[in-house]
């Protein structure tokens, strides 16, 4: 179960949300560019949960920011077919000036959309993260954890099938270091409550981490970036492991990411 | 491997219930508001120790006075510059010195509110003007605007137009930076999640900088009231002429030219109590509402 996933998995008639063909990208131009990815080939399937794993400096900020479209590759083509990409980063970036209910609005409100249906879709959303009538806190009076599942309400809020141009295509929620700065215990209840919210929406899932267990724990494949420039390593089919072949995965991809970092030590 | 019963904290022989695990984290994790004790410890907590040293400040006064240091036309009696303020209460004479100062005021400010919003936003979003004027309005806000009186006085005459004027270059930079600062302030991950969110440029601005900036522009504005305050006293009391009516600083200019130490007191006690009471009135319970919604206040206001 933990072999490198060597055919492709591809089924070519499938709407796939991502697909990057060796897509790179460097910042500065001439004799001090810095080349942050290079020849990536990364694909999401519809509702498929792929977790990017990598020690710092290995580009997956910048891969995020391809994906979501807020950035443009320099070399290669990246085809994104999912409806806008949700996102969510490491701090939960609330608008303080909000309630947690008018967080979860803001891209709808942004969208343009009728405020009784605003309404309606937040309170929904809040349900869904388990924070239902707690809309009306302000994000300074919830605990990390709890600001963490509002943001995670408000990016699903801000997919185009909730703000409504984009119905149809598959939806994909991005996720960089989500729960990297919570507590021990927090983190945990909310990799359960992801898993539920992942399962409960069919989204996709593109989730960046430097924690192979959480990264194995989570998602259905696991991709190991090198660091400067990123590229694509290996990748795991990790999906339903548990036990023993769940550890032996930890420990096999552990391996690898520490072969990835020592390979720094000498430059 | 999404098996979530089966790795992490719980152990297997437990029910794993997510639902009331994560309820309870939220009920340990949520900050806790200290209450502050009943409403009438809470005013007189606040209210009390101005009180005293108002009060203290008085009795030094009348003890100094009592003492005789200074002759009688230096120093006045507490009791004379009361009478003096109470026969202006009395003879509804303070309400005219109030509407013809605080009228001007309030006017100037709305005035230099329109002029230094835009110019603010201009400046904080665009290099080339910041580069340019940025510099210039920072260096306005350090040079007191009364030196622009016998400008104003010559370019105007002594009319209303030149107090305005003089009151526009005192409030104008300090709303102006107020803005700009607050914008500057703005963390940059906000902007950034509004992007990720589908705000456009105008969105990201409307919905994301403006409302994160607005603890620094009230800051700005409590500021430039205050600037816009001292230097229409000034004005006013630099510029006399019986066309600007009767304000607060032209009664302070009748006490000194009347040699009347008790009416110069009250003038400066009346001129205090009008800048401080706008802002107490005014700026504070705004600041303060922005500042606790977002949770940005020890309760120790």
């Amino acid at each position: 179960m933990t072999a490198t996933v060597e055919a492709p998995r591809v089924v070519e008639d499938v709407v796939r949300p991502v697909r990057f063909h060796q897509v790179g990208k460097a910042f500065g131009s001439g004799r001090k560019s810095v080349v942050a990815l290079d020849g990536v080939d990364l694909e999401v399937a519809a509702g498929e949960f792929v977790c990017l794993l990598g020690a710092s400096g290995c580009g997956k900020s910048t891969l995020l920011n391809l994906v979501a479209g807020l950035d443009k590759p320099t070399s290669g083509r990246d085809e994104l077919s999912s409806s806008r990409p949700a996102v969510m980063f490491q701090e939960a970036a609330l608008m303080p000036w909000l309630t947690a209910a008018g967080n979860v609005e803001l891209p709808l409100r942004m969208a343009g959309v009728p405020k009784s249906q605003r309404r309606a879709k937040a309170a929904e959303l809040l349900e869904l993260v388990r924070l239902a009538g707690l809309g009306d806190k302000r994000p300074h009076e919830l605990s990390g954890g709890m600001r963490q599942r509002v943001a995670l309400a408000r990016a699903l809020a801000s997919t185009t099938d909730n703000t409504g141009s984009g119905a149809g295509k598959p939806s994909l929620l991005l996720m960089d270091e989500p729960f990297s700065a919570l507590d021990a215990i927090t983190r945990d209840v909310l990799q359960g409550e992801l898993l539920r919210i992942w399962r409960a929406t069919g989204t996709a899932i593109l989730f960046v981490t430097h924690d192979v267990r959480e990264a194995v724990r989570l998602g259905q494949r696991v991709v190991l970036l090198s660091s400067r420039p990123g590229r694509v390593v290996r990748q795991w089919d990790v999906d339903g492991l548990s036990g023993a072949g769940e550890a032996d995965a930890v420990d096999e991809i552990n391996a690898a990411l520490r072969k990835v970092i020592s390979s720094h030590a000498a430059a | 491997m999404p098996q979530p019963d089966q790795t992490g904290l719980q152990d297997r022989e437990d029910v794993y219930d997510a639902e009331s695990v994560e309820a309870g984290l939220d009920a340990l994790d949520t900050p806790v508001d200290a209450s502050e004790g009943s409403v009438a410890r809470r005013v007189a907590s606040r209210v009390l120790p101005p009180v005293v040293a108002i009060a203290l400040l008085v009795a030094v006064w009348q003890a100094l006075w009592a003492a005789a240091f200074w002759p009688e036309f230096k120093l006045p009696a507490p009791v004379d510059v009361w009478a003096q303020v109470w026969q202006l209460v009395t003879s509804g004479k303070i309400l005219e010195l109030f509407w013809v100062s605080v009228h001007r005021a309030v006017i100037g400010f709305a005035i230099s509110l329109l002029i230094a919003v835009p110019l603010g936003l201009a400046i904080a979003n665009s290099k080339v003007v910041r580069r340019g004027i940025g510099p210039l309005v920072s260096g306005l806000q350090s040079l007191p605007s009364v030196a622009w009186v016998p400008a104003a006085v010559l370019w105007f005459g002594l009319n209303d137009r030149a107090i305005y004027w003089v009151v526009l270059l005192g409030a104008v930079p300090s709303i102006a930076n107020g803005l700009v600062s607050g914008l500057d302030q703005v963390p940059p991950i906000l902007p950034r999640v509004g992007k990720a969110l589908g705000a456009g440029r105008f969105g990201v601005i409307r919905y994301i900088l403006l409302p994160a900036a607005l603890p620094g522009f009230l800051g700005g504005l409590k500021q430039g009231w205050a600037f816009s305050w001292r230097s229409l006293m000034a004005a006013e009391l630099i510029a006399t002429s019986p066309e600007l009516g009767e304000g607060l600083g032209q009664f302070l200019h009748n006490g000194m030219s009347l040699s009347d130490i008790s009416m110069v007191f009250a003038g400066i006690i009346l001129i205090f109590v009008v800048g401080v009471g706008i802002e107490l009135l005014v700026f504070r319970p705004l600041e303060n509402s922005v500042l606790r919604a977002r949770g940005l206040t020890s309760a120790a206001h």
